[in-house]
């Protein structure tokens, strides 16, 4: 296993585009990196970038302190595990998992031993003589997994791998993941558009739009503290409750007031954690309206209208004593709420 | 409106007066070749023989070498689907695949060969081949159909239509660009690669006029050739020329079932020809 390194890694695309710019971000040895943001942000890019299949307009790529920046992709040492999982339709799963050792030139006893200990690790030995139409999502992706494995990359790419299992499979293979991550100690950068997954994975994560890199930290510093407005919406389902106000340097005033001791700003945006609204009579608590109560079990998730009109959701622990069409009192948890400039969405100090 | 059955009905005596129209010839071809030399030219000519005449099969086939025609048209059969395959495949995968400079235009220009008519081309490539002193040679009779533009322009449609991620996948594996070609784009093309080499046969088996051009001894003669010689331009013996040009259909049909999937789901995704 290696370290990642990237360096001011630029990518334009014909016509201008630009897919990613000036990213930098180090993955250490043995890390789990989940590389998180919307649809288009540049994610998939950057992995395509670290496994050669693109080229950068500038920047480097470092594996293991080993410049691969304009190596083609088999000189890399790199696995990649993709979303359609791309098994050779044509070959049996024992010929797909063979196949970067055959390609190699290994053969005989040494193929067979380490095809069969993927397989193993994996759980697909018995499905060795099948072909990929015969698999399900979840075997289809624990094949592609063993082809990734079996050669001991340097480093492991994945590109959305759980993104076509249905929600059970899904979660199964998240934790599985993981325990193979810790078995393997293999260094990984995957990239998700789902921030559970993200969060629930990974040891640092790092938070794209547009092509740059917001923020990157630990999944939970990342949640608790974000450095932007982006990045604090990104993480966390429901997504933070916005309210447009001004910061005085103590309090926060808008259709929500709480306490604030930032910066004075004018045009100012409160977020706060849907588990940080608190529902009932309080001095400071504004008037809301229910629209909707979501008993999810152990919570419920309250919708809320204000009197200016801003929709919030809030999270209360097991049933909700309110339902639709309720007025009831909301305010900020002491604390908690975290203060945005309007202007760009960065974080009031 | 007709009820659904009644055009249920009107389709199918559409459908099977379309299919009786493509079988006609080939029943009537069957019929002549097992006709008397003299029952053909009776008026009206009659639909079925009086005494089918099998013989004719045997005399037709040993009035001229056959054997030897159809070596020839098998020789000529085989380069040219070999030919066409590997460089349909080839070229079909770099302009998918590969950028390269002029890469577009060079694929209109190909595209552009399509318009020409064969018979445009006859004369400058018989200068060509002759130049190269190939002219009643063996090469000289299968250097010109060894590359298809068209089938160039069916493998690009197929590689455009497979995902990329098996080929990158197979790159991050760590095969060279000819290990993805040869071990997975090619696998994965084999439906249009069937295609192809069905098209190539079947031009190859049915070609006259190039073969008649360009040899000049009877030894290089296709069969095709063959079946055109039982027909002078004063005598004409019909049940011969039928009866050898049955037999000259026996490989396509072969080739053509034992291809029958592949090529009708090739037909399917190429849409043309």
């Amino acid at each position: 296993m290696a370290d990642l390194a990237l360096a001011h890694l630029v990518k334009r695309f014909a016509g201008g585009v630009v897919g990613v710019d000036d990213v930098t971000l180090t993955v250490g040895e043995g890390a789990f990196t989940a590389l998180v943001g919307p649809s288009g942000c540049g994610k998939t890019t950057i992995l395509r970038l670290v496994a050669g299949l693109e080229e950068p307009t500038s920047g480097t790529v470092q594996i293991g302190g080993r410049d691969v920046t304009w190596l083609p992709p088999r000189e890399r040492d790199v696995a990649m595990v993709f979303q359609n999982y791309a098994l050779y339709p044509h070959l049996t799963v024992r010929e797909n998992i063979a196949f970067p050792l055959a390609v190699r030139r290994m053969a005989g006893a040494e193929l067979s031993r380490r095809v069969t200990n993927a397989a193993e690790l994996l759980e697909i030995g018995a499905l060795l003589d099948r072909k990929p139409a015969q698999l399900s999502g979840g075997q289809r992706q624990r094949a592609a997994l063993a082809r990734a494995i079996v050669r001991e990359p340097a480093c492991f790419l994945f590109d959305e791998p759980l993104s076509n299992l249905d929600a059970q499979v899904r979660a199964q293979t998240r934790a599985e993941l993981v325990a193979l991550h810790r078995r393997l100690g293999a260094t990984i950068l995957y990239v998700t558009h789902d921030q559970v997954e993200a969060m629930t994975m990974a040891q640092t994560v790092a938070v794209m739009a547009r092509g740059r890199l917001l923020q990157e930290g630990a999944p939970l510093r990342l949640y608790r503290d974000p450095a932007s407005l982006a990045v604090a919406r990104f993480l966390g389902s429901p997504s933070i409750n916005t309210v447009a106000g001004r910061t005085t340097g103590a309090r926060f005033e808008g259709a929500l007031a709480c306490e604030a001791r930032v910066a004075a700003c004018a045009d100012a945006v409160l977020g706060v954690r849907p588990e940080h609204l608190v529902l009932g009579p309080a001095m400071d608590a504004a008037p809301a309206q229910v629209t909707l109560v979501e008993p999810l079990g152990p919570e419920s998730l309250v919708r809320l209208r204000l009197r200016s009109g801003e929709e919030l959701v809030a999270r209360v622990a097991g049933e909700a004593a309110c339902c639709a069409g309720d007025a009831v009192g909301v305010r900020v948890a002491a604390g908690t709420g975290l203060f945005f400039r309007a202007a760009d969405g960065t974080r009031l100090a | 409106m007709p009820e659904p059955r009644a055009r249920r009905a009107l389709g199918y005596a559409a459908a099977i007066g379309l299919a009786l129209t493509m079988v006609a010839p080939f029943l009537w071809m069957l019929s002549t070749a097992l006709m008397d030399e003299f029952e053909v030219y009776q008026a009206p000519p009659p639909l079925l023989p009086a005494v089918p005449r099998f013989a004719n099969f045997t005399e037709a086939l040993t009035a001229l070498p056959f054997a030897l025609y159809f070596r020839n048209s098998l020789i000529l059969a085989v380069a040219t689907v070999t030919g066409q395959v590997v460089t349909a495949a080839m070229a079909g995968y770099a302009f998918a695949r590969h950028r390269f400079a002029g890469r577009t235009p060079l694929f209109a220009v190909y595209l552009g060969t399509l318009m020409v008519p064969g018979i445009a081309l006859l004369v400058p490539r018989f200068l060509l081949v002759d130049a190269m002193g190939l002219v009643d040679t063996v090469a000289g009779l299968v250097s010109v159909e060894l590359v298809a533009a068209w089938g160039i322009f069916l493998m690009r449609q197929y590689f455009l239509s497979l995902p990329r991620d098996m080929e990158d996948a197979a790159r991050l594996d760590g095969a060279s660009e000819w290990q993805v070609f040869w071990r997975i784009a090619v696998p994965l093309a084999r439906p249009a690669l069937a295609t192809v080499a069905l098209f190539a046969f079947i031009d190859a088996w049915k070609a006259l006029l190039w073969p008649l051009v360009i040899a000049r001894s009877p030894d290089l003669r296709v069969v095709e050739a063959g079946v055109a010689s039982f027909h002078g331009m004063y005598y004409a013996n019909w049940p011969w020329q039928m009866a050898a040009a049955v037999a000259a259909l026996v490989p396509v049909l072969v080739v053509f079932l034992a291809a029958q999937k592949a090529f009708l789901r090739g037909l399917a995704f190429g849409g043309f020809k």
